[in-house]
């Protein structure tokens, strides 16, 4: 998508005007626009739509997918799936807390990373494994953890 | 220079295991030498622990070669020699349609039908899919075929659904294909949930078209007009591909409007959850593709008679619809034939944890699990004690050692106390505690309750407070019973399978393993020596070579030392991690 920055929720909702169940997608295309679904975002929807606020806002915290509070630049997603907790996923969370400063999951105090935990990434043979941005980094140690959050 | 064509395996775990530098640096090769070989990329081969693998086929002769565990330099190396050279690597070959590789048993023991194309095809390629047999099924029936006769066929097959529960899925198709209304839909649940489970995503990322070809098939016999597969936001590869596969099939006239020039259509959606393991029950399901909260609703009515908008609606899982086209192109009996009494077919498992060969592996039903174990899987890693089999993800159950010659099939299965599930396996040895296992599980669950029974969303949450109890050396004997007492309460008491199977990791470890949550109680002691309140690191001063490893490896810098002074850990800072004990040479951490 091209000139990201100048679409507005409006453009979004008119993507699928008349067309039935769209609250998700729009939910999806908002956050992939904005990187999260603030409540201007939510009181924009719902005016243009058929979708009460309310039920809005019940959707959007019922999914882990959509956020409310803007995100760090980069997602860290740290696997705590059943493979990687066997292997050792907790040290590898406390390895990524430990260097960026934080004491639980959630977002970094200059806004660089946000981290969360995801429920399995399938990449189980790899365990144990994290997800930033969207790549996927596996047979993680300490010091690969460590040399992989220097080259953000 | 013979004929010959490059292929690497490009799966999510490929990729991850670094298989882009490879192929890129293949294709530089390719180009400064300017020879005109075909590069090209397929889905999961199934070998996980040796990406990224890469394969040279020498198409005048037939012979396929399988390099594992190649990075940029060792691809350079086998360019060089193997395809330069006619002279193939031996040592880094894994798997040889003329030489000996050194992972040949993993295949033994497969039956391969849902991942026939998987790591052997380019997913993206419809002309791959086609030169392998694909579409030929979904010609067959439209040219001489009625729904009815499709039916009856996937009926006499003895097919059950994937998904977990084993419904059989011809009578499904024949309740809904019965079931009135002006138009009927079709879901492809790939909201591929439980931790541990990679088969649905592989069969995805590895043969799109397979899972279409086989819900085109299932529309025509129903009578669906509309279909979508409902996957997971975690498998962003699994949506592109499927979204090009649908982009080309309607091009080629295999999928939209007058499907191969017949009066049958059938137009597909790809359908992007948002992150909700219940979503993977087939009332929340619906809801979710609704635009709603996905929050199981109460059966009857069930989807057949009244789904998605209130529509007939028929729900399969990936691997189900996988079988389909195989089972029309092979008939029926051919497939019956293939597994156990009550089990017919194949099952693919995705097999993780503490074995030597992680991946995906698709055998006959029937096969016990030792063989999947010891044959398939290579055995426990570093030659460590097999504890327990997880089998069936969040909804299943712990199976130990005594029970290892349990033929995997549902009934089998469900008599252990676990289920077949979707798939998911994960291997357990002796350091591995079979109460915090139960403890993980159950905090899963509780996450992923969605609130709406009373027994799984307050049940679970209590369940999992005892057992965090009981791992911090802080439970008592009458917990046990309480745990059994609400397993029973939340299991009664819920209305979907997420409630209904929750306490399934409980009840199999108390029943199994009661001795370890006895020593946890009575002795305050973990036998696995895993949870962290009941343990103590400690570096033995005699056998420390002063070698730093420990220090340089600890995640929160609580080990000093120098190479004067051996090494000590500051017991009030350590977290207990375990890696010092991982990474020492020289066998100087104790764990207590």
């Amino acid at each position: 998508m091209s000139g990201k920055k100048e679409i507005t929720v409006l453009d979004i909702v008119e993507r699928y005007k008349d067309k039935k169940g769209a609250l998700i997608p729009i939910l999806q295309d908002v956050q992939d626009v904005f990187r999260y679904i603030s409540k201007e975002s939510i009181e924009e929807i719902a005016g243009n739509t058929e979708y009460a606020e309310s039920d809005i806002y019940g959707v959007t915290t019922f999914y882990s997918q959509f956020k409310m509070e803007k995100p760090g630049e980069h997602n860290i997603k740290i696997c705590q799936g059943t493979a990687c907790h066997v292997i050792g996923a907790d040290t590898v969370l406390d390895v990524v807390l430990e260097e960026l400063k934080l004491k639980d999951y959630g977002t970094t105090a200059d806004g660089k990373f946000t981290v969360e935990e995801v429920a399995c990434l399938g990449c189980c043979s790899l365990a144990p494994v994290i997800m930033i941005d969207g790549e996927v980094h596996g047979k993680l140690t300490p010091d690969k953890i460590r040399s992989i959050l220097k080259s953000y | 220079m013979n004929k010959i064509r490059i292929t690497v395996g490009m799966g999510s775990c490929g990729i991850a295991a670094g298989a882009k530098p490879v192929y890129e640096k293949l294709d530089e090769l390719l180009k400064e030498k300017n020879i005109d070989i075909k590069l090209d990329e397929t889905g999961c081969i199934g070998m996980c622990y040796k990406e990224p693998l890469v394969e040279i086929e020498d198409m005048e002769n037939n012979i396929k070669t399988l390099y594992g565990g190649v990075d940029v330099k060792k691809a350079e190396k086998i360019f060089n020699e193997h395809v330069l050279n006619g002279n193939p690597v031996e040592k880094l070959i894994v798997k040889s349609s003329d030489k000996k590789g050194s992972e040949e048993d993993l295949f033994k023991k497969q039956y391969r039908i849902v991942l026939e194309r998987t790591g052997v095809i380019n997913p993206e390629s419809f002309n791959d899919f086609i030169e392998s047999n694909g579409y030929a099924a979904l010609e067959k029936i439209i040219k001489s075929m009625t729904p009815e006769d499709v039916i009856k066929e996937i009926t006499e097959s003895g097919l059950r659904g994937r998904g977990g529960a084993g419904f059989p899925t011809g009578v499904k198709w024949n309740f809904a294909r019965k079931s009135k209304g002006d138009m009927k839909y079709l879901v492809c649940n790939a909201d591929e949930g439980d931790p541990g489970a990679f088969m649905d995503k592989g069969i995805l990322e590895g043969d799109p078209y397979n899972v279409i070809e086989g819900m085109t098939i299932a529309a025509y016999a129903i009578g669906c007009t509309e279909g979508y597969i409902y996957c997971r936001a975690e498998y962003p590869l699994a949506v592109k591909r499927l979204k090009l596969a649908i982009k080309e099939a309607v091009n080629k006239g295999y999928l939209g409007n007058n499907i191969l020039n017949s009066d049958f259509s059938f137009n597909l959606k790809v359908k992007e959850g948002a992150g909700a393991f219940v979503c993977g029950e087939e009332t929340a399901l619906m809801a979710s593709i609704e635009g709603k909260r996905g929050m199981p609703k109460i059966r009857p009515p069930f989807p057949a008679e009244s789904g998605i908008w209130g529509k007939p609606t028929n729900i399969n899982n990936v691997e189900t619809f996988a079988n389909i086209a195989w089972i029309i192109r092979n008939g029926a009996n051919k497939y019956a034939s293939i597994g156990a009494s009550k089990s017919k077919g194949t099952k693919a498992f995705s097999l993780s944890g503490k074995i030597n060969r992680t991946g995906l592996a698709e055998v006959p039903m029937g096969i016990t699990l030792r063989e999947i174990i010891y044959d398939v899987a290579g055995g426990i890693l570093n030659g460590k004690k097999f504890k327990a089999i997880q089998v069936g993800g969040p909804s299943g159950g712990c199976i130990p050692e005594h029970l290892i010659d349990t033929p995997v099939d549902y009934d089998s299965l469900n008599a252990t106390g676990a289920i077949m599930g979707s798939g998911g396996m994960v291997i357990m040895d002796e350091d591995s505690c079979m109460v915090e296992v139960a403890r993980y599980f159950l905090n899963f669950t509780q996450n992923e309750s969605c609130g709406k029974c009373t027994f799984c969303r307050v049940g679970t949450k209590r369940m999992h407070e005892i057992l965090t109890r009981i791992v911090e050396g802080k439970g008592k004997m009458e917990d046990i019973d309480k745990l059994e007492e609400l397993a029973d309460m939340v299991k009664e008491s819920s209305l979907c399978g997420l409630g209904q199977t929750a306490p399934n990791p409980v009840i199999t470890t108390i029943k199994y393993f009661r001795d370890e949550y006895e020593a946890h109680i009575l002795e305050k002691k973990c036998p696995a020596k895993v949870c962290k309140e009941l343990i103590e690191f400690t570096i033995d001063a005699d056998k420390c070579k002063k070698c730093g490893i420990c220090a340089k490896n600890c995640p929160v810098n609580v080990i000093t030392g120098d190479k004067e002074t051996p090494y000590q850990i500051n017991q009030d800072a350590c977290i207990k991690c375990g890696n010092c004990l991982r990474v020492c040479p020289f066998d100087a951490v104790d764990v207590k």
